[in-house]
């Protein structure tokens, strides 16, 4: 049976880890690679890296990062930030990704998403959505996409919006929700429920995720096929290892190799 | 000992070979792993491994866009008795034919075609994507010493659908059955990712550095 998932996430500046991992006496907490390697031998499913390095000019950085961690990790490595152009994927796949998220680009044009999934194949092609619930009183529940961290509005209704990019050819939905990310009260389950059960590929739920138990319902409630949560495990609050025990607790089925 | 994987433009050969290196290093066992796009290689070489990632015509066509290529993989597996090994979209290039988008032709050494993976609950995503345990159909020198219990990381929407069910050496159940492993003679190939699946990957791959059918 495929089991669940549970993918930690670690955002990368300068090929450096910001916020850095703290659970386990890693020589240099800040070494992306080091962090990977920890959360290897911890049990992850896979592991996500996403780039937030201002200037697109200091790629070449982050090619080293996930080069050296391709080398030395045996598990999927899906990276995002910034992945505008083909090239980038390419260069991104050739250095060791297994799946590349692309987010801003895919928003502003959707064909991006068909002509990578073409080129490189729907199963290494993740589109990254972040949602913010723009319900008015009244109204049926309703979710927009919003770029730059939850900044900046396109007025692009979610929903649609993740049934067309699967349409075109992705191959899995990395689903944030930017009203609950950081504020660790759980997933907006309502909008990875509604995501989840309207497109056929799979979905990651992402942001807000506190207690273990929010993992438990982004999976059982949410329908999602596995779960995203960085500072968690990061601050060493819970391990992957807590995270699989409270998820097969819930009798959700998770790989304990 | 040279082990070879084919470098013909589909997916990242670089931390294949890594992982390779890393099984021959755990195990040790002595192995050059070379990535490399020169059939004359490939036919000298000891071991064929044959990745690949994306679309069965993209590679089908992928591969012969390397002059030569397919008769030095035939020479050194059918001629030299190599052992070889495909993995996901190269396993399924050993089938007949493919039929994702197109009908293209594969390499027809295993019998069967490469179909759309049809879960008999249609709720099931696809690709199938994640990790999954192995059923196993027959011994093979492959899955040696490889406990039941660990899991392999699948990433795929085909699978390969054999005509004859003894070159299935395990598969693994979504919604049904999908072929995970074939063999027969010295071609074995794989849907899974043996160099993304931790333990059980490693395990397989130093198998086949000393795999001697």
């Amino acid at each position: 049976m495929l089991k669940k998932r549970v993918i930690p996430c670690l955002d990368v500046k300068d090929g450096r880890v910001v916020k850095g991992v703290q659970f386990v006496d890693l020589v240099d907490a800040g070494d992306p690679v080091q962090s990977a390697l920890a959360y290897d031998a911890a049990g992850a499913d896979e592991l996500c890296f996403l780039d937030i390095t201002a200037s697109h000019e200091d790629r070449g950085i982050l090619m080293d990062v996930v080069q050296r961690t391709a080398e030395a990790c045996f598990m999927p490595l899906t990276v995002g930030g910034g992945v505008r152009t083909v090239e980038d994927i390419r260069n991104l796949l050739l250095a060791g990704a297994d799946k590349v998220s692309i987010m801003t680009a895919a928003v502003k044009d959707r064909n991006f998403v068909k002509e990578a999934a073409t080129k490189f194949g729907s199963q290494c092609i993740v589109v990254a959505i972040d949602a913010k619930r723009v319900t008015a009183e009244g109204e049926a529940p309703r979710w927009e996409i919003f770029t730059h961290g939850g900044r900046k509005e396109t007025g692009i209704n979610a929903l649609d919006y993740a049934r067309e990019v699967t349409a075109l050819g992705a191959g899995e939905l990395l689903l944030t929700s930017m009203d609950r990310d950081g504020t660790k009260s759980g997933y907006d389950i309502e909008l990875t429920r509604v995501i989840s059960d309207s497109v056929s590929v799979p979905v990651i739920a992402s942001g807000g995720v506190g207690t273990l138990q929010h993992m438990v319902e982004g999976i059982r409630d949410g329908h999602a096929s596995a779960v995203l949560a960085a500072s968690i495990f990061h601050f060493g609050e819970f391990s992957i290892r807590e995270a699989k025990q409270a998820l097969a607790q819930a009798g959700l089925s998770v790989r304990m190799d | 000992m040279k082990t070879v994987i084919i470098d013909y433009g589909s997916g990242n050969l670089h931390s294949a070979q890594k992982a390779f290196e890393q099984a021959a290093r755990l195990e040790s066992i002595t192995a050059e792993i070379l990535v490399t796009s020169d059939p004359e290689a490939v036919r000298k070489a000891d071991r064929v491994v044959l990745p690949g990632v994306g679309a069965f015509a993209d590679c089908r066509r992928g591969l012969d866009a390397v002059p030569g290529m397919i008769e030095a993989m035939t020479e050194a597996v059918f001629q030299n008795a190599r052992p070889f090994l495909g993995i996901c979209v190269g396993m399924q290039l050993l089938a007949e034919r493919g039929l994702e988008y197109e009908t293209s032709r594969g390499l027809g050494w295993i019998a069967g075609d490469t179909v759309r993976i049809e879960p008999r609950d249609p709720a099931l995503k696809i690709p199938h994507m994640g990790w999954n345990t192995l059923s196993r159909k027959r011994a093979h020198h492959l899955l040696e010493g490889i406990p039941e219990s660990l899991h392999a990381y699948f990433v795929h929407s085909y699978h390969l659908k054999t005509t004859n069910p003894s070159d299935i050496v395990a598969t693994t159940d979504y919604g049904g059955e999908l072929t995970a492993l074939v063999a027969r003679d010295t071609i074995a190939g794989t849907q899974f990712h043996p160099e993304k699946s931790q333990k059980l990957g490693l395990a397989l791959i130093a198998n086949f550095l000393r795999w001697a059918p």
